[in-house]
């Protein structure tokens, strides 16, 4: 079927506000191309999941294209239009699972070396797309702080290595209570601008005590749910027919409920979790790779204004089958090699927070956790100079702002 | 010209720049014209290639760029004043390891599912050595890293198929056989880092535990012995590698690298560890070359990857973690050629392309690769 040929019936699997949006913008669908249209429904058929921002960017995109007339429309979308699809794509069911659908576009790409030609085509969307919708400035210059090294003494290599470039290396901070002051900030910044899943805080371990204003993520937290994963995947993977894209697909479709989340509880945050889980790889088993694909995600998804991430150490390299496996021996953990992700993370979390409207005046502040040494990037901080003065980590933050 | 073509021709550049100040080798195409290599005396008859993939995907920052060659110290000191460096090789395929690597041995863009059991659709490099040479099957080898490799010693293609290509070995299939599983040697048998959850049926015929008696005089009690020694599956790789040197010693021999694709898991620290575990296996199994009596003195090596991994800037990926946006730094990727008739400690910048590496062991070896579209490279010839 092709878009065209959309009817209003057939978006009746959808959640009550997904189906309400997708009716409103029927029309738009019916004008758009096959090889792309999908990829906006993955966006629609989440809607009563979605962050504000997210819901807002989805709102501003299609009210874009529905302004478009019909030559602007086809100026848009020639590129994609050129993209050649096969019958079996054609055919398959992309308006209750445009997620899958993609996931096979994409492998259809890759064999008919179509790729180049599709990513240029997106790029150039996405560029006609910033220009027509100007996103909204941030209301407060956006924080990002990452928390790295806990449970390490001492280390050899040099740390920050990549963001010290970008800003100040500070290596005489005093760590005194360094933990709660970037707590109370996160607190203060969500008490003086309070938007919903404007203040995030995600840990590699057990979170702290925080204020009920942030937003919490945390990996210790969401160990039931990784275990009901696990048991899960152990259970699909030794079906017979079980292969990668089965086993992709099963884990696509998964629900708070299927990994034991309480109804009653904060169902986009939830979903949001789901989705960290079942998309991300290596974040059912690795505590660093889950801190920094939940920043990710994060960052990309709500637009917070204010992220703490703790990475804490991950367990020691297992096999796999074994990592697999839940288990009630306690993981030995990897401190030294957990560092060492922490610190590639904490300069991916300032990429993906530069990412967003605002980052001319964003402000990010690295931290080697209970040691002197910290990275403090801001408009303000001098570019790959180095201090070894005493600061505290609150006087550090204010020389920032 | 296109965007992706000016950041791969920048890789180049960089990449050339880097050895040029780290090692103090030459940029050839300043130097040389094609053809002026005087190749060593050894008849084609008489040569070996050992091909290794430098397994995963690594990117520049992490190997070449300045502030990765502390991570390949082997490949930067030891390796590359031997070798003519080709710094441009671009591979415009699909960028999963299979598929990737198929298309790498048959000098085609291979298009078969990356996950599934499946053989090269084009004929492999091993089908047309031993076609056109009327070589035994003991004289051309892969040892591989995955069940999803077991096919690719030959291809589906009419005129060539089941018989008519390399034998494969899979070291970690052959060390789950030998222990039936026990958790000691667990570590080392994950299938694949691409989809660690679950692993593709093995297909074609396989080597068995009894054949690697009989081939290798390698008795599974001392496979087991030797396996608690090691510390990953490339090092396993490797110990199988230099069995076949000393007991078949095959014309080809091809070895799929793999430990650096851990970086699928997030962890940058086991990723880096990975490169400095390839590094350090590389320069082994060119010591290995060039003391093992069939090997030495005509040999060329080949150290290439299959491909890179996404850069840091695309918002499409999550920088070193895949391969999947398809972005110049991921498609473009080096190669490293040494032993006889190779002007040694040159490095070239011009484009080459994955799939000139089969015609380019064609014109060197004396076999013609007929379905190969791409073109051999002067500077090898």
């Amino acid at each position: 079927m092709l878009p065209a040929d959309l009817k209003p019936e057939q978006f009746s699997g959808y959640p009550p506000e997904a189906r309400k949006l997708a009716l409103d913008y029927l029309a738009v669908f019916q004008r758009l191309p096959l090889s792309f249209l999908p990829n906006l429904l993955r966006e629609v058929i989440d809607y009563d999941y979605r962050f504000p921002a997210e819901r807002k960017t989805l709102e501003k995109e299609l009210e874009t294209l529905r302004s478009l007339s019909a030559p602007e429309l086809k100026e848009w979308f020639r590129e994609f239009a050129g993209i050649q699809l096969s019958a079996k794509l054609e055919r398959f069911d992309w308006i209750n699972s445009p997620s899958q659908f993609v996931e096979q576009l994409s492998s259809h790409l890759w064999t008919t070396h179509q790729l180049d030609a599709f990513r240029k085509a997106a790029t150039e969307y996405a560029d006609r797309l910033h220009v027509a919708v100007q996103p909204d400035p941030p209301v407060l210059p956006r924080l990002g702080i990452a928390v790295i090294g806990q449970g390490v003494d001492t280390h050899e290599e040099p740390l920050f290595r990549k963001l010290r470039p970008q800003g100040a290396y500070f290596t005489g901070i005093q760590p005194d209570n360094g933990l709660q002051h970037l707590l109370d900030v996160v607190a203060s910044r969500a008490k003086s601008a309070p938007l919903p899943y404007a203040h995030w805080y995600i840990d590699g371990g057990q979170a702290l005590s925080h204020a009920q204003a942030i937003t919490c993520v945390s990996y210790k937290n969401l160990e039931p749910a990784r275990a009901a994963l696990l048991t899960r995947i152990q259970a699909e993977t030794t079906k017979a027919g079980a292969g990668p894209e089965a086993l992709r697909t099963v884990m696509a479709q998964m629900r708070p409920a299927d990994l034991g989340f309480d109804e009653s509880g904060d169902r986009v945050l939830d979903h949001f979790q789901v989705k960290l889980l079942t998309e991300g790889s290596g974040t059912q088993i690795f505590s660093t790779s889950f801190a920094q694909w939940a920043a990710r995600e994060a960052l990309r998804r709500a637009q917070p204004l204010t992220l703490v991430v703790r990475f804490a150490p991950r367990q020691r390299q297992k096999p796999m089958n074994e990592l697999l496996s839940p288990s009630h021996e306690p993981a030995e953990l990897d401190p030294m090699g957990s560092l060492v992700d922490a610190d590639m993370g904490a300069y991916y979390n300032w990429i993906n927070q530069q990412r967003l409207p605002g980052s001319e005046k964003s402000l990010f502040l690295a931290w080697f956790e209970n040691h002197k040494e910290a990275v403090a990037i801001s408009p303000s901080m001098p570019r790959g100079t180095v201090s070894t003065s005493a600061a505290t980590l609150p006087e550090l933050l204010s020389w920032m702002a | 010209m296109n965007h992706a073509r000016q950041i791969a021709q920048q890789l180049a550049f960089t990449r050339r720049e880097f050895l040029r100040n780290a090692t103090g080798v030459a940029l050839g195409s300043a130097l040389l014209r094609p053809g002026a290599f005087a190749h060593a005396a050894t008849p084609s008859s008489k040569r070996k290639v050992v091909v290794i993939t430098f397994g995963g995907g690594a990117r520049d920052q992490e190997t070449f760029a300045p502030e990765g060659q502390e991570n390949i110290p082997h490949l930067m000191r030891e390796l590359i004043p031997q070798s003519a460096f080709f710094a441009q090789v671009v591979n415009r395929g699909i960028l999963g390891h299979y598929v990737a690597t198929a298309s790498l041995a048959t000098g085609v863009y291979e298009t078969i599912n990356n996950f599934a059991s499946l053989p090269p659709e084009s004929p492999t490099v091993f089908e047309y050595f031993r076609k056109d040479f009327r070589r035994p099957a003991s004289d051309a080898w892969v040892v591989a890293p995955s069940n999803g490799f077991n096919r690719i010693g030959e291809s589906s293609h009419r005129g060539f198929g089941p018989g008519s290509g390399a034998r494969v070995i899979l070291p970690k299939y052959l060390l789950s056989a030998a222990t039936s599983g026990s958790a000691d040697y667990g570590h080392l048998l994950r299938d694949s880092y691409e989809t660690p959850l679950s692993a593709p049926e093995l297909g074609g015929s396989t080597f068995e535990l009894e054949q690697m008696e009989r081939i290798l005089k390698l008795s599974v009690a001392d496979f087991r012995s030797h396996a608690r020694t090691l510390s990953s599956p490339d090092e396993l790789s490797v110990y199988i590698v230099r069995q076949l040197m000393r007991q078949l010693a095959p014309s080809l021999l091809w070895v799929t690298m793999h430990d650096i694709d851990i970086a699928h898991a997030g962890a940058y620290s086991l990723y880096i560890e990975g490169i400095r575990r390839t590094d350090r296996l590389c320069a082994e199994l060119w010591k290995a070359i060039q003391s093992e009596p069939e090997y030495a003195g005509k040999t060329n090596l080949f150290i290439l990857p299959d491909f890179g991994r996404d850069s840091d800037d695309d918002p499409g990926g999550n920088g070193f973690q895949h391969h999947r946006t398809g972005d110049a730094l991921s498609r473009t990727t080096w190669m490293m050629a040494l032993g006889p008739g190779v002007r040694e400690g040159v490095v070239f910048d011009h484009r080459v392309e994955t799939i000139d590496f089969v015609p380019t062991l064609g014109a060197l070896m004396g076999f013609s690769p007929s379905f190969s579209p791409g073109k051999p490279i002067a500077e090898l010839l």
